[in-house]
C-alpha cells in the first residue's frame, strides 16, 4: 500500500475556528454518540427493569454530577453541600407539581428554584475561598436539611411529601420502562446545553477564574459575577436531577439528602475526572454500578469464605471509600483522562508517538 | 531635565498619574507621590530596580490593588478625562486599559486561541476571527501551535500569547510588566521588536516596565525612572540615554567607575509635579 494523499490521516488537523469549537471532532464521533443514544433507547426493550432502574440512577445523579462538575472542575470553587440543592430540586419539583403545574414544567422551574438557593449560597463564595468556602458550603448543607424538616408547607416536614408521577398527554411516566425515556432525555439536553456553555465565552470565563483569578480580572472578568454565577448553574443542574429523582421514586423526605450524598458526588466528579463533561457521566456510572458489582462479587466469594455475606453493607461503603482513594493515588485526572488516553492509543496505533 | 521635556511631547495626553501615593495593608506606604504622564501613540518606559515600585504603579493603574489589599490613598489617575483611582479592574479594562502581566499568567488547560478569545472577554462584536488573524500575523509562532494548550508553549511563546491575548481586548492602552522576564538575549529581541511593530501600525499607547533598560529605551520615547517608590529621573530617550547617572546604573559602560555618592546625585535632587 503506498501513502497517497487520500490515505487515512492521523492526528486532528483543524483548519478553521469553527472546527475547533465543534462538540464532536469528527463525523465518526458524532456518528458513535447519536448511535449510542439511539441505542439506549432500546434498554427497556431489551433488559429488565433492573438494568432500567440503574441507568435512570445513573442520569439523574450524573445531572446533579455535572453541575458539580462545573463548580468544582470548571470554576474550581468547592462545595460540600450539593446533596441539598438535590434535595431542594426534589422538593421544590414535587411542591410546584402539587400546586397543579404539569410535572415537565416542574422539573425545570424546580431547577431554577435551586437556581436562587444556590446564588444566595454562593455570595460568601465571592469573598472566600479554598477551605472557608467548604466550611461555608457545609453550612449550607445543614440549613437546608433542617430547612426540609421543619418547613412542613414546603417539605411536608418529617413526613415527606408526595411528588405526583409525571404525565404527558395522558399518558403516565410511572414506569421504570417508561420513565427511562423522560430521563435520557433529560441527560441528553442538560449535558448538550453544559458542553455548549463551556465552549462559550462564559465557559471561557469559568476555567480562566479556576487558572488564574488575577489575569481573568485584569482581562475584565468579573469575578463576583462568575463565581456566584457558577454556583447558580451548578444548583440548577442538580435542582433538575433532583426534581427528575423525586418523580421517579414519587415520594420525597429528607433522609436522603445528607452530607454523606454530597461526598459521593465529590467522588462521583474526581473519580470521573475534574473538569470533564463526559467524566461527570462516567464517574456517576462508576459509582452507581460499584455496590452493584460489589454485591455481586460478594455472592461469588461467599462460596469460598463463608458469612461473608454479612458484611456486604459495609463492604458496599469501603469499596467507594477505597475506589475515590485508588484513583487520586493512580489516576487523579480521572476515568476522562484514561478514555482519552485509549482513543489516542487507538488513533495513532501502532505508533505511540 | 536640561531643557522641559514637555515641549518634545505634543500629542494629547492619555494617562496621566498625578501623585499617587499607594499604601497596602492601611500601613506599607509603597508609593510616596508618583506623577507620570503617557501621551497618545507613545511608548514610555517605567524603569528601576527591584522594589521601586514600577509593578505597583501598573496595578495601580490597572485597578489590581484591590485584589492585594493595596489603595491610592492620595492623588489621581486620569484615563481619557476619567479618573480611575480605585476603580474596579473591570471597569478599566472596558474603558480600554488592559495589563500584560509580570510572569505571563496564561491559562495552561486552555489552547492558544481559547486564551486569544478570552482576551476579548469584553467585546461582543463581529470582529473577533479578524484580530484573531491579525494577533497571528505578529506571531507567526503561535500559528503553528494556534489548537497547542498553551501550558505546552516555552516562555517565549507564553510572552507572546499574553501580548496577543492584549491586543485581542483591542484596549486603547497597553500596561507591560517586564515582558523580557525570564527570556532568552534573542527571545528578548524578538518579543521587543513585535512590540515596537504593533506600537507603530496600530499606534497603540504603551507603558513598559522593565529592568532591561538598555531594550526599554531603545523602544521607548520617554521614560521615568523610579526608586523607593519615586520617580527620580524623567526625560527623553536620548536625555535619558546620555545621563551619566544612567548610564552607570542602568545601561552599563558609563564613562569610569564613580564614586556610590556621585552615582546617586540625583536622587537627592528635589522633585515636584
Amino acid at each position: 500500500m503506498s501513502l497517497s494523499a487520500d490515505s487515512m490521516r492521523c492526528g486532528e488537523f483543524r483548519t478553521t475556528y469553527k472546527a475547533d469549537t465543534t462538540i464532536f471532532p469528527t463525523p465518526t464521533s458524532r456518528n458513535f454518540a447519536i448511535a449510542g443514544v439511539i441505542a439506549l433507547l432500546f434498554v427497556p426493550l431489551v433488559f429488565d427493569s433492573y438494568v432500567t432502574n440503574l441507568l435512570i440512577q445513573i442520569g439523574y445523579y450524573g445531572i446533579a454530577a455535572l453541575g458539580l462538575n462545573i463548580l468544582v472542575g470548571f470554576t474550581g470553587q468547592i462545595s460540600l453541600g450539593h446533596s441539598a440543592f438535590f434535595g431542594f430540586g426534589a422538593f421544590a419539583s414535587a411542591w410546584i407539581a402539587n400546586q397543579g403545574v404539569p410535572v415537565i414544567l416542574a422539573i425545570p422551574l424546580a431547577g431554577l428554584l435551586t437556581t436562587a438557593v444556590g446564588m444566595i449560597v454562593g455570595i460568601p463564595a465571592a469573598r472566600i475561598k479554598g477551605l472557608y468556602l467548604a466550611i461555608a458550603t457545609l453550612a449550607a448543607q445543614f440549613i437546608l436539611e433542617d430547612f426540609f424538616n421543619r418547613a412542613e408547607w414546603f417539605t411536608g416536614g418529617v413526613a415527606g411529601s408526595m411528588a405526583a408521577p409525571l404525565t404527558l398527554f395522558g399518558y403516565s411516566f410511572n414506569t421504570d420502562q417508561s420513565y427511562f425515556y423522560i430521563v435520557v432525555f433529560f441527560v441528553v439536553v442538560m449535558y448538550l446545553a453544559g458542553t455548549n456553555m463551556l465552549r462559550t465565552r462564559d465557559g471561557r470565563a469559568f476555567v480562566a477564574v479556576r487558572d488564574h483569578y488575577l489575569s481573568a480580572e485584569i482581562m475584565g472578568i468579573n469575578l463576583t459575577k462568575y463565581r456566584i454565577l457558577a454556583f447558580g448553574v451548578s444548583s440548577f443542574y442538580a435542582g433538575v436531577g433532583g426534581a427528575l429523582f423525586a418523580h421517579y421514586l414519587g415520594f420525597v423526605s429528607a433522609e436522603g439528602f445528607t452530607i454523606l450524598l454530597s461526598i459521593q458526588f465529590l467522588g462521583m466528579i474526581i473519580i470521573g475526572g475534574l473538569g470533564s463533561v463526559m467524566g461527570s457521566l462516567m464517574g456517576t456510572a462508576f459509582l452507581v454500578l460499584l455496590p452493584e458489582l460489589t454485591d455481586g462479587a460478594v455472592g461469588l466469594l461467599n462460596a469460598v469464605v463463608p458469612g461473608i455475606e454479612r458484611g456486604v453493607v459495609y463492604l458496599k461503603e469501603m469499596a467507594i471509600g477505597l475506589a475515590i482513594v485508588l484513583f487520586l493515588i493512580f489516576e487523579p485526572d480521572g476515568l476522562a483522562h484514561r478514555w482519552k488516553q485509549i482513543k489516542a492509543y487507538w488513533k495513532l496505533y501502532p505508533f505511540s508517538y | 531635565m536640561s531643557q522641559p521635556a514637555e515641549q518634545v511631547r505634543t500629542k494629547p495626553s492619555v494617562l496621566s498619574v498625578n501623585n499617587i501615593e499607594v499604601v497596602y495593608d492601611d500601613v506599607i506606604l509603597v508609593l510616596r507621590g508618583v506623577s507620570l504622564e503617557v501621551r497618545q501613540g507613545e511608548i514610555v518606559a517605567l524603569l528601576g530596580a527591584n522594589g521601586a515600585g514600577k509593578s505597583t504603579t501598573l496595578k495601580a493603574i490597572s485597578g489590581l490593588l484591590r485584589t492585594e489589599d493595596g489603595e491610592v490613598t492620595r492623588g489621581s489617575i486620569q484615563f481619557l478625562g476619567e479618573d480611575i483611582a480605585n476603580a474596579e479592574p473591570e471597569h478599566i479594562v472596558r474603558k480600554g486599559i488592559f495589563q500584560v502581566m509580570e510572569g505571563r499568567r496564561v491559562v495552561e488547560d486552555m489552547t492558544i486561541v481559547e486564551n486569544l478569545r478570552l482576551g476579548a472577554f469584553t467585546r461582543k462584536d463581529k470582529e473577533i476571527r479578524k484580530d484573531l488573524d491579525m494577533v497571528f500575523d505578529y506571531f507567526p509562532r503561535l500559528r503553528e501551535r494556534a489548537h497547542n494548550l498553551a501550558g505546552y508553549l516555552s516562555g517565549g511563546e507564553q510572552q507572546m500569547l499574553a501580548i496577543g491575548r492584549a491586543l485581542m481586548a483591542r484596549p486603547k492602552m497597553m500596561l507591560l510588566d517586564e515582558p523580557s522576564m525570564g527570556l532568552s538575549p534573542l527571545l528578548v529581541k524578538e518579543v521587543f521588536s513585535i512590540i515596537g511593530t504593533i506600537n507603530r501600525e496600530q499606534g497603540l499607547t504603551m507603558l513598559l516596565v522593565e529592568q532591561n533598560a538598555n531594550w526599554a529605551l531603545r523602544l521607548a520615547s520617554y521614560g521615568y525612572i523610579m526608586e523607593n517608590g519615586k520617580i527620580v529621573l524623567d526625560g527623553t530617550k536620548e536625555e535619558l540615554m546620555n545621563n551619566e547617572d544612567v548610564k552607570a546604573s542602568y545601561l552599563g559602560g558609563g564613562e569610569e567607575r564613580r564614586s556610590f555618592k556621585n552615582l546617586k546625585s540625583y536622587k537627592r535632587r528635589k522633585r515636584w509635579l
